[in-house]
């Protein structure tokens, strides 16, 4: 206990700076991997190419990519810009399957039910489709926020602080009540942010609560399409 | 512009690549500790997870270990294990297989659980054993769903493999950590570059192991199961 009484304010600030790096980068995965999944579920060839270049730059691993992008760019190794960039990639390559699936998945029927009664295309998406593609969206979108905030620990080994700065620098100083530290506040980090995706989810999704089917089948799909398939 | 010549001149000496410190060497030792990796990890989690897809028990708990178990930070499993046992192989190959397990376990049970319960039922009414019914229905049938757990779990272990290098000498992370140390950035670049490509190799290898894995389940070209 004695690292914790002098590393406690330390550990809180890069909590911080975990945070301040995968909030940007799971915002903006979702707004980027939105528009261009559904573009994918209602183009089915350009969605084809635009899933598998997703599947190819999900399997780039993450310490040669924090190298990678800054050449790319051409800005510093250690910027935090790069480790939004990463992140941003992959948070965008888990989820624009997840949101093709989703409006995939939305039945015709109801779809055709909506146009019958004389939605305009306009209204079919934004009151009928995306409505119901929110709960499988947001499985996905529960995916990426777990892996962002571990994923954000790699980048101390380039020397971008996180909480994974606790993984090196109690590596190289051998002190183990830092390095668990750093996993247990990494953790706690995710669930946290986890559980205010799951909140979100209810507020946007109140009739889900009285059919449990249709949550049964959200899940199904996280573990079926998003673990397995990734 | 000039780093990318720094950087393709660096891969391009011959000197580089031969030799028991070479990159042909690094690149060997990377693809064995992700293969052992593997297949310790598969002889771990199939068996668990075809059980529990075959029994429809205890698919909740191995779910809750999978998914905690993924969310636990791998540089941090990687160090914590590198301070308890020492600088070397061990630290790093137990951290690849925690990494692993969930995957293919996930991949087991949710494939073998998405046979149709009434194919399992006919085979069991047509007088086939248990184990028969595992061998010769689920698991042909399961096998586009169980190969793509051994894909993402492959994938996974070989990107993190990289990390090995911060705890033991091998695999080809080694020029990351050496080219940061130094501020070599080519050298950095460079293994960065090799990783990348290998990692691309092997997801095309393992997604046509999986098209080959959705022909056997079903020759015809019919009934392709939906997730897989």
């Amino acid at each position: 206990m004695i690292w914790l009484v002098t590393g406690w304010p330390q550990a809180v600030q890069l909590a911080l700076t975990h945070l301040a790096l995968s909030l940007p980068a799971i915002i903006l995965s979702v707004l980027i991997a939105l528009p261009l999944g559904v573009l994918a579920n209602r183009r089915p060839q350009f969605g084809g190419a635009l899933l598998s270049s997703a599947g190819l730059l999900y399997a780039i691993p993450a310490l040669p990519l924090l190298i990678i992008v800054p050449a790319l760019l051409g800005i510093p190794l250690r910027s935090p810009v790069t480790m939004v960039v990463v992140l941003t990639v992959y948070g965008f390559a888990l989820l624009v399957r997840s949101v093709a699936d989703a409006f995939g998945a939305v039945d015709q029927t109801v779809r055709r039910a909506a146009v019958a009664i004389g939605h305009s295309p306009r209204a079919v998406f934004w009151q009928v489709e995306l409505p119901l593609a929110v709960p499988v969206i947001l499985s996905g979108v529960r995916v990426v926020v777990v892996s962002t905030i571990g994923l954000v620990t790699i980048g101390a080994l380039v020397g971008i602080s996180s909480l994974g700065t606790l993984f090196t620098d109690g590596f190289q100083r051998g002190i183990v009540e830092e390095v668990l530290t750093g996993m247990v506040l990494t953790v706690v980090l995710a669930m946290l942010l986890d559980t205010v995706v799951v909140i979100a989810g209810r507020i946007l999704t109140p009739w889900t609560r009285a059919s449990r089917p249709g949550r049964e089948k959200a899940d199904r799909h996280l573990t079926a399409s998003a673990e397995v398939h990734r | 512009m000039t780093l990318l010549f720094e950087t393709l001149a660096w891969l391009n000496d011959s000197a580089r690549w031969a030799g028991s410190n070479g990159i042909t060497q690094r690149l060997l030792e990377h693809l064995a500790v992700t293969a052992g990796v593997v297949l310790v990890g598969a002889a771990i989690a199939l068996p668990v997870g075809i059980t529990v897809g075959h029994t429809h028990r205890g698919r909740t708990v191995v779910a809750a270990l999978a998914g905690a178990a993924r969310a636990i930070p791998t540089l941090g499993l990687l160090t914590i294990l590198g301070l308890a046992l020492g600088i070397g192989l061990q630290a790093p190959v137990l951290a690849l297989i925690v990494l692993a397990v969930p995957s293919l376990l996930a991949g087991a049970y949710a494939g073998v659980e998405n046979v149709s319960p009434a194919t399992v039922d006919a085979a069991r009414a047509s007088g086939m054993s248990e184990l028969q019914i595992i061998v010769l229905v689920e698991l042909p049938l399961a096998a586009p769903i169980i190969l793509g757990g051994v894909r993402a779990a492959t994938l996974q272990v070989v990107a993190t493999a990289t990390l090995a290098a911060y705890v033991a000498d091998v695999g080809l992370g080694r020029y990351l950590y050496a080219g940061l140390k130094t501020r070599d950035y080519p050298q950095m670049l460079a293994g960065a570059v090799l990783l990348m490509i290998l990692a691309l190799l092997l997801e095309l290898l393992l997604s046509a192991v999986q098209r080959a894995g959705r022909r056997v389940a079903s020759p015809s070209g019919s009934q392709l199961p939906h997730h897989a």
